[in-house]
């Protein structure tokens, strides 16, 4: 059972499934890092982005065109959401925060089923992605090899608005300390509303690219959120690299415990999330004081 | 349960010693506690051969009795829960308004069940046996009800068996397709409709031989709970032991999950053959298109040991094109069973699809238990579970049936389907053709195989 081929066959599903828990957890901790909300709405956003891109799929016939309107929307979305209710609760104690993002996820996924049922849709991969591309020591979907490069591709984007621009800049700083970036005259309002709508698009994006490999349904998000935040925690609260090594470390335990007993791959990631948290406290990238 | 306060009346309601049995912070675990203890105090007070019991005589004392139904509304089965829903609807406004359909099978029916209305209270448990219990708890405490339902996860019908015991008030259960519902965690109060684990595999294992032949290599997907395993055990069993089959691989897991390329992959190198996807709602759906895309499937054959309900509409018929599944009813049965039309072209009328076979269940489950109340003449619980009991045999929209009184299962054929070529289907919802009613009780193990011990009465 355990052949070589399966193992990397297993390496494989553990990198496609980490590369999107990276992508979204990468939305989830910038947000978190930046305005010290944490979004329960987040698993939302990743569905969201899924049904947005799948009414624009059923006119346009068009993945690309469903890819754009899945993150745009979600990111208008995110800015709303962030002008009308979360900018309210800043300042406001951290249940409050949870329990006013846990309840707009309600809204939203209800909202959904209110309209489209929870019968399953799916999106086809684009026409060249559909099929299995043999790789020699195995067959895989070609639509998870491209998803790979597409996730990776979106990452590397994140990585440069993050890192290479000055709003990057501005975004990292508030991260380590929002209060004396405030104070340097910098409107850092308007940078939180930013930073909200690029956190949710991340979701969104995620939330349409993988629809041609799992079918969205109203419930879809609900389970990556507790995935999301066990990446989170792995990789170091805040940070954008510890959500990639998180992701990363996440998707292949999970496939590697399945290779030997599927029962226990969610509790190895747990298991995997306290040692990380005994050795250490602030996850493997992140740094003390970060909140 | 505070002592030394010993009522001086009957006004010591079960209400209060159920808020007083909560109020200890123990939750349900203190009921059990609480009950015991209490009820000596309440006993003695009824002398008469109908002492108090569950929500009787007070959850029948007014113009109105009341059912709860928990059903998954949210989460993996959401689904299927939503049109067991529409089944127990439609089977009240029957009751209700005396629809001769329901007279069919409940003859002593007329507009409401012994003079009183009937009403449908609903709480989404998420298919979460916690849930569905906790909801049923606020029904009998608010509402007095009389009856519970609802499953769509043998999970949930094992945890609702159980609670019905312990509450004495009746439950049917909703989809639940486990051997244990009616096997080693049967009850006195319980009673299923559905056909379940071992009456599939007995049904669709001669299918599958004659099909695919002796010394096949097959792999199975198993959701990880009681209806997984028993289904996943019944079907092996019968495979191994009459075909010669293999299990190269069992994949288990978990309810809810969405990524299945880790199974997927293990069953791609196990050099199966044949893929039996114990998988149900929204994990069959997804586990057979990711399949799909694994190339896993058309190359090995599927096939359907339970039924899922939408499964066609959902996967789409080119991948359901020749799979086999054993299922409770479809509804081209109407061919076959007037009663059947009538209840496709009632369902139909109202919601404008055809039923699938959760809302048959649920409409048969309140047909039967309206016709074993209004033959009892009472609701007294103990009285119903006896009429039903007697092991009577009648009409139903699959031919006649009886209940099996040593289990409460129903004893009911099986319908074996075939998926439809895309082609051939004659409208939008033709997505099956039956290819075999296997009477019901040449499939059942004997009572006492599961280990099933009802309990008491009272």
């Amino acid at each position: 059972m355990i052949s070589w081929a399966n193992f990397i066959s297993q390496c494989f599903n553990g990198l496609v499934l980490g590369a999107l828990l990276a992508l979204i957890s990468s939305g989830l901790t910038i947000i978190y890092g930046t305005l010290g909300v944490l979004n329960l709405a987040h698993g939302a956003m990743f569905m969201l982005g899924g049904y947005a891109g799948w009414l624009t799929f059923t006119y346009t016939d068009s993945f690309i065109a469903a890819v754009f309107a899945g993150s745009l929307f979600v990111m208008v979305v995110g800015v709303v959401m962030e002008r009308v209710v979360i900018r309210y609760f800043y300042t406001r104690p951290h249940e409050d925060q949870l329990l006013v993002t846990f309840g707009l996820g309600i809204v939203f996924v209800e909202t959904i089923r209110l309209f489209f049922g929870s019968l399953s849709k799916s999106v086809p991969p684009p026409a060249p992605l559909v099929g299995i591309t043999p790789l020699g020591f195995m067959f895989y979907p070609t639509y998870r090899l491209a998803l790979l490069g597409i996730v990776a591709a979106a990452l590397l984007a994140l990585y440069v608005v993050l890192y290479r621009t000055r709003i990057g800049m501005i975004v990292r700083a508030g991260v380590e300390d929002s209060v004396m970036v405030d104070s340097l005259g910098i409107d850092v309002y308007k940078v939180f509303m930013l930073v909200f709508g690029i956190g949710a698009m991340a979701a969104g994006f995620a939330g349409i690219v993988n629809a041609p490999v799992v079918s969205i349904a109203p419930d879809v998000g609900e389970g990556i959120l507790v995935q999301t935040f066990v990446v989170v925690v792995i990789g170091g609260v805040g940070s954008f690299p510890g959500a990639v090594l998180g992701g990363l470390i996440a998707g292949e335990i999970i496939s590697l415990t399945s290779m030997f007993n599927p029962g226990y791959a969610y509790v190895m990631l747990f298991v995997a999330m306290t040692l990380v948290l005994v050795v250490r406290p602030y996850g493997l990238l992140g740094t003390a004081g970060r909140e | 349960m505070t002592s030394g306060k010993t009522p001086a009346n009957s006004g010591f309601s079960r209400r209060f010693l159920l808020r007083q049995a909560v109020a200890t912070g123990a939750g349900l675990g203190a009921l059990s506690v609480g009950g015991p203890a209490g009820l000596p105090l309440i006993m003695p007070a009824f002398a008469d051969d109908q002492p108090p019991i569950g929500t009787w005589p007070a959850g029948s004392q007014g113009d109105t009795v009341y059912i709860g139904a928990a059903t998954p509304r949210t989460g993996p089965y959401a689904v299927q829960g939503e049109d067991e829903l529409k089944g127990w609807q439609l089977a009240v406004e029957h009751i209700n308004s005396g629809d001769p359909l329901l007279q069919k099978i409940a003859p002593k029916v007329s507009k409401g069940l012994l003079g009183k209305k009937v009403a449908l209270l609903v709480a989404d448990s998420g298919a979460k046996p916690n849930d569905a219990v906790q909801e049923q708890q606020t029904f009998i405490n608010q509402n007095k009800i009389i009856l519970m339902t609802g499953s769509t996860s043998s999970a949930v019908a094992v945890a609702l068996n159980k609670f019905a015991q312990r509450e004495k008030i009746l439950y049917t259960t909703g989809i639940s397709g486990s051997n244990d519902t009616t096997g080693k965690d049967c009850v006195r109060y319980g009673f299923r409709q559905n056909f379940y684990g071992e009456t599939a595999a007995n049904a669709i294992g001669p299918v599958l031989l004659k099909a695919f032949g002796k010394n096949r290599k097959a792999a199975w997907m198993t959701p990880d709970y009681t209806y997984g395993h028993t289904v996943t055990q019944s079907s092996s069993d019968y495979l191994i032991k009459n075909g010669g089959w293999t299990k190269v691989t069992d994949q288990v897991s978990p309810l809810g999950t969405q990524d299945f390329s880790q199974y997927l992959t293990n069953i791609a190198n196990s050099g199966a053959e044949i893929l039996l996807n114990v998988n149900w709602g929204r994990d069959a759906v997804l586990s057979i298109q990711q399949a799909k895309q694994f190339g896993i499937l058309p190359k090995m054959k599927l096939v359907i040991p339970y039924q899922i309900p939408f499964l066609a509409k959902e996967v789409g018929p080119d991948l359901t094109e020749g799979v086999y599944a054993a299922t409770d009813f479809w509804w081209t049965l109407e061919d076959k069973y007037p009663l059947a039309k009538a209840f496709v072209e009632a369902f139909y009328k109202k919601y404008n699809y055809r039923p699938e076979w959760g809302a048959n269940n649920s409409y048969m489950s309140f047909a039967i238990w309206a016709r074993m109340v209004s033959e009892a003449g009472t609701f007294y619980p103990p009285t119903v579970i006896k009429t039903y009991e007697k092991g009577e045999t009648f009409p139903s929209t699959v031919g006649d049936v009886h209940f099996r009184p040593e289990d409460h299962q129903l004893v009911r054929p099986v319908i074996i389907v075939r998926g439809k070529a895309p082609k051939a289907m004659k409208n939008s919802e033709d997505y099956w053709e039956v290819t075999e009613v296997q009477p019901g009780a040449p499939l059942m193990q004997k009572p006492d195989a599961f280990g099933c011990n009802l309990g008491d009465y009272v």
